[in-house]
């Protein structure tokens, strides 16, 4: 048998995933050992771990990650069920799925400060009360944000993973058949939300297990979130690891190794609990549908609707507040509103803004094209399909903090200098893995029986490809260029470890200017990130009804 | 444990040739000219990053070499680069030519051999810096050996909003009186932050009796324990009555200055004189904000520029260094509506021109003058910063 095209974009698929992550890995294994580049002798392994175990704080930090990780992906997803049981289906969703876009667009540095500058003591919030009603005339002296038990990183989490969930969920609608099994158990007499429950909610779950996996992965390593709104007496593990990894006393990297693997081996315990959870609850179901209770569903309702508006509120009033300061002069506490305005940091940046900001566009732009091209062929190939899936897991599950320098190291040894070029290629080890999760369901999902009938009918591969999956997925599709743009355009230490720094994005800018702590400059950048992700997400929500504006049935099921 | 004997057994470190060499700088000149310098440094500060896009101009202008900025969110960013090109075998025509550092940073690169060298002695401006009066050729006592060249000076002021803290505190003892009468309005940075070290350091200088001790790397887990022991009481009766009770501190410097602009705080250390008044200019902090330094003194060092060993523009970096020490460049830094930096140069050296410039720059509302900020107490040697870091660690930052 010949090597057809697509077999040729699965194998460099399986190189992109797992070569960059193995060669980082093994970088952390052997840092792990006691072996840091760059360091002309090794540190005793029994030294490194005895380091990692007695560091202060350690298992704190450890217990910290670990249960914040799951309150955030828990209280993500169940937040995701709920709104869609509560209101897929009806015409105020139809409209609310428009405001998803901005949620997934803004960067999760953006979405933290937002939440920051809105539930800090001196934050809009505290300022919308004082002094009239809470009697504050200076901000109260309480500990809100970096809290021991991580609740407002978990708010941080929460505001972006849930839109993440639902756009996942909204994908995976048309092949799970949900319009045609709304329709058969509300015949039967079902609440709207108690049926969506039972009968589509377990076919969507089946289609977004990937995603949910992504999301308890990297809500317990995410730095961002961390950095911004969590405790720091101690930290979550995810920041000890990058305060090891940044230390001048370089030997620590040992250190920053040996935590990578404590951080891997927590997320595979949270994993294995995380399954162990689906068959509890999947048996909890049965016995529900067994029951024959209808329901009425109205709680349901509510509970979507408060959950989506207050995550809403959260994210769009964190935002507000972040426009606002951008262009604030002076501001003291308890002013609700700026007392005089100044467009000094808008004139000050506005320039580099541009220029940055298109950069950082045609970047992500260029890496997606490869990666949708890379992700389409190796999906189509699907002759390993298991090899595949746990491939996409690899750069998803290891921290990032950590594999970066070993793969960093490893592509100045292939002759990757500084640059567009290897910048390009480390996003690619990000993007790929969320165009395969955004894609692989709704893609195995489709119904074989088209493939039939049109080999059937003598379409070629290929040409049943052009003519038939491609515009049967164009919705999935346009949702994954989105959702790969704005990975590309939120990556931080990748662009930073690859391209030497040579290569600014508008991310790595604004964190950059994020140390200084001016809520002035962080406010702009914030919202030219959010402005530069949310144009594809426009798009993606655009071109299918554009084309498929005379075919309802295309759009969702 | 710090594992820091592998580093002293890593001592023995190749040394770079030197692809541009200082001695002869015409050379220098003409190799520099069409270079495209890679200057990493910090990008906290809005004031800063104009500061070194006004360099750039400059440098283009009179020496033909191109300055990009590499804004970094922390200064081991950079260090690490390094490191990682150096594993790779990539010797020449690094990614980084010019780093701006201190410190723990620079005693990293130095005894690793990261970096190129010596250069800084041999700077055409090199003859107006003031070599005697200014700590500029150790860096937190690890000399410097012309491997970094300096061109800021910082010394700890104590920034106050005398709408709520009318008198200075003088003294540490004074700061904790203060701080438990009215609690929850101060903090410092958290430590390993450089300016949190800084706090802690401070007030070990101010409250030992032993200054002599500081001077090098302790002589015995014995010897640390008593000279630090008054430090640790103080904090102890301190972290109680701080911001959110010792819970949360802020992560850097700039942050503190959001609390004190929020009125959450009315007392911040931080590590450089003409911070406030360029930071009042810039709406970051309350007008009614004014800077002291302790009465027994406060601790100064000089920030330096480095360039690694395997820079691509050694002749350009070379060329943006000495610019820095020139006059004109020493009198931007200086002046509060940009920078507000303390100058490297000797005034009795340097033309009477430059001197009356010196003489007639306003230091703006909260900046101290010269004699108002004394003379720099010396900064400890870098060991004791780095156990009092970790023992932080285990103390306050490691929960209850």
């Amino acid at each position: 048998m010949t090597l057809s095209p697509s077999h040729l974009f699965f194998w460099l698929t399986v190189l992109i995933l797992g070569g960059p992550v193995l060669a980082g890995l093994t970088g952390v294994v052997a840092g792990a050992m006691g072996h840091v580049p760059g360091l002309q002798n090794a540190i005793p392994a029994g030294d490194v771990w005895g380091a990692v175990w007695s560091w202060p704080g350690i298992g704190r930090s450890v217990t910290l990650s670990f249960w914040t990780g799951l309150l955030a992906a828990l209280i993500s997803l169940a937040s995701a069920t709920l709104i869609m049981a509560g209101w897929s289906g009806t015409l105020s969703f139809a409209r609310a799925r428009h405001w998803l876009a901005p949620f997934l667009a803004v960067p999760h540095a953006a979405a933290a400060f937002g939440i920051a500058v809105l539930i800090a003591p001196s934050g809009w919030i505290a300022r919308a009360l004082s002094p009239w009603l809470s009697g504050w005339e200076r901000p109260p002296d309480l500990l809100i944000l970096g809290d021991p038990l991580g609740l407002a990183m978990v708010l941080g989490l929460i505001v972006k993973e849930l839109p993440f969930l639902l756009l996942m969920m909204i994908a995976a609608l048309p092949q799970a058949k949900a319009a045609t099994s709304m329709a058969l158990v509300t015949a039967l007499g079902y609440g709207c939300a108690r049926g969506w429950l039972l009968a589509v909610f377990p076919g969507i779950y089946r289609q977004i297990r990937l995603p949910v996996y992504a999301v308890l992965a990297y809500s317990m390593s995410a730095v961002d979130a961390a950095l911004i709104l969590g405790p720091t007496t101690p930290p979550p593990i995810a920041i000890v690891i990058l305060r090891w990894a940044a230390d001048p006393d370089l030997s620590l990297r040992a250190l920053a190794s040996a935590g990578a693997l404590v951080q891997l081996g927590l997320v595979l315990v949270a994993l294995v609990l995380w399954r162990l959870g689906e068959i509890a609850v999947a048996q909890l179901g049965r016995s529900l549908a067994e029951s024959g209770q209808r329901g009425s569903g109205r709680a349901a309702e509510i509970a979507a609707a408060t959950l989506a508006a207050t995550s809403g509120i959260f994210l769009f009033g964190g935002f507000a507040v972040l426009a606002l300061w951008s262009v604030a002069g002076a501001w003291h506490f308890p002013a609700f509103l700026p007392e005089t305005l100044s467009f000094r940091v808008w004139a000050s940046h506005g320039a580099a803004l541009v220029e940055t900001g298109a950069a950082t566009l045609l970047l992500a732009f260029a890496v997606v094209a490869l990666a949708l091209a890379l992700a389409l062929g190796s999906l189509e190939a699907k002759p390993h399909r298991c090899l595949l899936t746990a491939l996409v897991y690899l750069p998803l599950i290891v921290p990032q903090v950590t594999f970066l320098p070993g793969l960093q190291a490893a592509s100045l040894k292939i002759g990757l200098g500084s640059g567009a070029l290897p910048v390009g290629l480390m996003h690619l080890v990000f993007v790929l893995p969320y165009l395969l999760l955004v894609l692989a369901d709704p893609f195995n999902a489709l119904d074989p029986r088209y493939r039939t009938i049109a080999a059937g009918l003598g379409l070629s591969p290929a040409r049943q490809f052009w003519r038939l999956r491609l515009p049967l997925l164009l919705t999935p599709i346009a949702g994954a260029v989105a959702v790969g743009m704005a990975v590309s355009i939120g990556q931080y230490l990748p662009t930073l470890l690859a391209g030497g720094g040579r290569l600014p994005t508008l991310t790595t800018e604004a964190l950059a200017l994020a140390a200084g702590g001016d809520r002035r400059v962080i406010g702009a950048y914030g919202l030219a990130q959010a402005a530069a992700a949310l144009a594809p997400f426009a798009l993606a929500l655009a071109l299918p009804r554009r084309v498929w504006r005379n075919r309802q049935g295309m759009l969702h099921g | 444990m710090r594992l820091a004997y592998t580093l002293a057994a890593a001592l023995a470190a190749p040394q770079a040739s030197l692809a541009a060499n200082p001695v002869d700088w015409p050379s220098v000149l003409s190799e520099a000219r069409g270079q495209t310098v890679y200057w990493n440094a910090w990008g906290g500060s809005e004031a800063t990053n104009a500061f070194i896009g006004w360099v750039g101009d400059r440098v283009e202008a009179d020496y033909g070499v191109s300055l990009v900025h590499v804004k970094l969110s922390d200064t081991a960013d950079a260090v690490s680069r390094v490191l990682a090109e150096r594993a790779a075998g990539i010797d020449e025509g690094g990614a980084i030519d010019l780093i701006w550092i201190n410190g723990a940073n620079f005693a990293a690169m130095k005894s690793e051999g990261l970096l190129f060298g010596p250069f800084a002695e041999n700077l055409p401006n090199w003859a107006f810096v003031d070599g005697e009066g200014k700590t500029v050729t150790t860096d937190f006592t690890v000399p410097t050996d012309g491997y970094e060249s300096p061109w800021a000076m910082a010394q700890v002021v104590f920034m106050r909003d005398t709408a709520d803290l009318p008198d200075a505190p003088g003294s540490a003892a004074e700061i904790l009186d203060w701080a438990t009468a009215h609690p929850g309005r101060f903090t410092y940075p958290q430590p390993p932050d450089f300016l949190g070290t800084t706090f802690l350091k401070q007030m070990l200088v101010d409250l030992t009796n032993d200054a002599l001790a500081l001077a090098a790397a302790p002589e015995s887990d014995a010897a640390y324990e008593v000279v630090t022991a008054p430090l640790w009481a103080y904090l102890d009766a301190l972290t109680p009555h701080l911001w959110r009770s010792g819970r949360a501190y802020p992560a850097t410097g700039p942050a503190q200055l959001q609390l004190i602009y929020d009125n959450e705080i009315d007392l911040a250390i931080s590590f450089s004189p003409g911070e406030a008044t360029a930071a009042i200019s810039n709406g970051l902090l309350p007008d009614t904000v004014r800077t002291s330094v302790l009465a027994k003194g406060t601790i100064g060092n000089a920030s330096f520029l480095a360039i690694p060993y395997n820079a691509n523009a050694a002749a350009g970096a070379m060329v943006v260094a000495d610019f820095l020490l020139s006059s004109e460049a020493q009198l931007r830094a200086q002046d509060p509506a940009i920078l507000g930096y303390g100058t490297v140069l000797d005034m009795a050296k340097l033309p009477d021109a430059d001197r009356a410039a010196f003489d007639a720059l306003d230091l703006g509302i909260a900046t101290l003058s010269p004699a108002e900020l004394g003379t720099a107490q010396p900064e400890p040697h870098p060991d004791w910063m780095t156990r009092i870091a970790a023992d932080w660690q285990h103390r306050y930052g490691a929960g209850l």
